[in-house]
């Protein structure tokens, strides 16, 4: 663990921007996340590390509420979101996922054009007053994603006619182009090659800067680099949540200790 | 030896070559399976398939030069005079091949020997109505020239399917000789195998799109019998639909135009109905219903696929027509029939909401949920989602189900024989009769026919433009198809 480089380990903030408590999850009959709790600081970066298959995603998409497109999917708990339950009966999923944007595990961009993929969302909440704006948004939005030099040429092209990495990042242009309060990352960087990866890293240390931000990495550099809060999953539960550096430099559970050196996983 | 007999044969030596072919392999490899190059089953099908294929195509060209050979042959022992003044030489010949076949049914019912009909005579035997008693009906008196020809075909007949199956047998042995002598352990047994696949699939493709050619031409061939006696100018732009009946040529006016209007108006207002609903009931159901509403509803609507048009036809006789007539066409003073294109095009419009909705919604359903999770993921509306995601996705499934529907509705004619009437007429009103393509072929085809006067020969030149219009219509498909697919994968 010597090559890490722990960035400023402050969290600027102690405010909660979202608060889980005792947090179930089931497919069916499969236990996938068992009474979780985990709070989610404004303005930081937590990253949600452990095993492929422990339940990570599963509970990410908890957070959007994604999981209620699962027929089988069943969460309880409690999950708040600014101190409101989003699972309270008079939450709008749709307004809720507006605020709390995803980039997923899996590149999925539309079958529309490079520009129609990123400018989708600010269409659909009217972000932007004429094309003017929405040129700008699209344009900013493909910077801050690392992608703007590659496809300024061809933003007709369709986005499913990208690179498997290049995909990636217009999913990532996609979700900041809607300006969520929370973003939440699975695995953002899986296709990319390192120089990308250092452009979407700089984009999330960025981001933190307004809004917080959840990712998911099999990788321990990356936890290490980018946030400053760190939450170890193993089958289902969580295991340690702490900042960042004290999970990586003196983690008090057997379980992630073998993680990050390499025993588990 | 029949037919089948031959065919099991050559079967059941395939059968040997397969145990042969097997055998031989694993014996070569010492009974060590991975010292072979393929599986001993696939040295076993080589083996079947070098046996029966050549033996089985040998057969079947036999088959089919054998009878133009015979023919030639028998032909030449007719006279002259043994053909009547009213009769042609292939006349003849036809009741050559029936003494023959009679004489067939006669040794097979037992009522003659095989030599006893070598003595045949017409002199002392009335052969006429000793075949008519085993169904051979013949229109005179068997003549002693035409007899002899029959026998002589017969004769020839006989030495030639022996020497076929000699020989076909002969093949199959020779295939299973060389397939035998070819198997060891280093034979590429599965490559030959996958060879013989390929060219069997290949062979199917060929057939259909020869099928589609022969259609093509033998439309094309007798279309070309009409413009010779009908100015295609006055067929393609004639305002005026009015074949005379008798039948006895001149005065009749037959121009496409009006047919062509009716097909093209009734198939627009059926696919206005089915479209939309269709389309609506699809994502009804593969984006809203639940599973137990969808295995309820989605056989439901497939049923009204399974409903003879004919019954659609009389559904609109008696229900539509009279409906539409009495509360649309009347009191608005568009027209007091039954029979009216809206009439039909409704009927037909229903008759099509299984296909618009069936066919969307497979195509609604394999979009991947991926697609729609990112859009969810980025706070849109399910209508949203659909409307922005889903649609354009299955689009080109979605517009291939529409121009197959609209292939249908060009095809039909039950319907709108019974739902818009049989009179053609060049119309805006949709609530007048008026008739399409379809029906007009079916009904200069019916009746008392002379397939040499242009009332109607006209039906094929009708035949080949639809034909025209729906493989236009497929070809416009396909380009739209294409040209999205290449915008969006
Ligand atoms: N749609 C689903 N239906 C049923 N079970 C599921 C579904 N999605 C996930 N699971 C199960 O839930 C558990 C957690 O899966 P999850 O996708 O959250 O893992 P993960 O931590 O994201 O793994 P990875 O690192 O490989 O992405 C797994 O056992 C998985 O099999
Ligand atoms: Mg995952």
């Amino acid at each position: 663990m010597n090559d890490m480089r722990f960035t400023e380990r402050n969290v600027d903030s102690t405010e909660i921007k979202i608060r889980a408590k005792n947090v179930d999850v089931f497919y069916g009959e499969t236990h996938a996340i068992k009474g979780v709790d985990v709070d989610i600081p404004e303005k930081t970066v937590t990253a949600f590390i452990g095993p492929s298959g422990c339940g990570k995603s599963t509970f990410l998409r908890c957070l959007n509420r994604m999981n209620d497109t699962i027929d089988t999917c069943r969460v309880t708990g409690d999950i708040k979101l600014d101190d409101e339950d989003i699972y309270d009966k008079r939450v709008d999923p749709v307004q809720l996922r507006a605020k709390v944007g995803m980039v997923f595990q899996k590149p999925n961009p539309f079958p529309k054009s490079i520009y129609d993929n990123v400018a989708y969302g600010p269409r659909i909440h009217g972000l932007a007053g004429n094309k003017a704006e929405l040129d700008q948004i699209v344009e900013k939005s493909l910077r801050r994603a690392a992608l703007w030099g590659e496809v300024k040429d061809r933003l007709d092209a369709p986005g499913t006619g990208l690179s498997g990495g290049q995909q990636q990042r217009l999913c990532i242009a996609r979700a900041v182009a809607t300006e969520p309060e929370v973003l939440l990352m699975d695995e953002p960087c899986s296709a990319l090659d390192p120089i990308a990866t250092a452009q979407v890293e700089e984009l999330i240390d960025e981001l933190r800067a307004r809004y917080s931000v959840v990712i998911v990495t099999h990788s321990m550099q990356q936890a290490a680099r980018v946030s400053q809060k760190t939450a170890f999953f193993h089958l289902g539960e969580l295991v340690e949540f702490g900042e960042t550096g004290a999970i990586f430099t003196k983690p008090e559970d057997p379980r992630t200790e073998s993680y990050i050196t390499g025993r588990i996983g | 030896m029949p037919l089948l007999w031959l065919l099991l044969l050559i079967l059941a030596i395939a059968g040997v070559g397969y145990l042969l072919g097997r055998n031989r392999a694993l014996s070569s490899a010492g009974g060590e399976i991975r010292k072979l190059h393929s599986l001993p089953s696939y040295y076993g099908y080589n083996g079947a398939l070098v046996t029966a294929v050549p033996a089985i195509i040998f057969m079947m060209i036999w088959l089919l030069i054998q009878p133009i050979l015979i023919e030639n042959r028998t032909v030449i022992l007719i006279p002259d005079d043994a053909i009547a003044e009213d009769s042609t030489r292939d006349l003849v010949m036809s009741d050559v091949r029936r003494i023959a076949e009679g004489l067939d049914r006669l040794i097979a019912e037992g009522a003659l020997s095989a030599t006893e009909i070598g003595d045949l005579r017409t002199e002392t035997t009335d052969i006429r109505e000793m075949l008519g008693e085993v169904g051979v009906a013949l229109g005179a008196e068997v003549q002693p020239a035409v007899l002899n020809a029959a026998l002589s075909y017969r004769a020839l007949r006989a030495t030639s399917s022996m020497w076929m199956t000699i020989c076909v047998i002969g093949v199959a042995v020779l295939g299973l000789a060389m397939a035998v002598t070819r198997t060891n352990a280093t034979f590429r047994a599965r490559n030959s195998v996958e060879a013989v696949i390929l060219t069997l699939l290949m062979l199917a493709s060929t057939l259909a799109i020869l099928t589609t050619l022969g259609i093509v031409l033998s439309m094309l061939f007798e279309a070309r019998n009409f413009f010779n006696q009908y100015p295609w100018q006055d067929f393609f732009f004639g305002l005026t639909w009015a074949p005379s009946f008798s039948g006895r040529g001149g005065g009749s006016e037959l121009g496409i135009i009006p047919l062509l209007w009716g097909t093209l108006y009734v198939s627009l207002i059926a696919l206005l109905v089915a479209v939309p609903i269709g389309l609506f009931a699809a994502i009804y159901l593969s984006e809203y219903a639940g599973p137990k509403m969808r295995a309820f509803a989605k056989p439901l609507i497939e049923i009204l696929a399974g409903i003879p048009t004919i019954v659609y036809g009389l559904f609109a006789l008696i229900t539509v027509g009279p409906l539409l007539r009495d509360y649309f066409a009347e009191p608005f003073g568009l027209g007091n029939g039954s029979s009216s294109v809206m009439t039909a095009g409704v009927v037909m419009g229903i008759m099509l909401i299984p296909f618009v909705s069936s066919l969307s919604d497979d195509i609604i359903n394999a979009v991947p949920q991926s697609l729609r999770d990112g859009s969810f993921g980025l706070g849109a509306t399910h209508s949203e989602t659909i409307r922005q995601v889903v649609i354009p996705a299955a689009l080109p499934g979605i517009v291939g189900a529409v121009l197959l529907a609209a292939s249908r509705a060009i095809g039909e004619t039950m319907i709108v024989v019974l739902g818009a009437g049989a009179a053609a007429k060049l119309d805006l009103n949709p609530f007048e009769a008026m008739t399409t393509v379809t029906v007009k072929i079916v009904s200069q085809l019916t009746g008392d026919t002379d397939f040499s006067s242009p009332e109607t020969l006209v039906a094929f030149a009708l035949g080949l433009t639809l034909f025209a219009i729906t493989l236009g219509l497929n070809i416009l498909a396909l380009y739209i198809v294409r040209k999205y697919r290449e915008q969006y994968e």
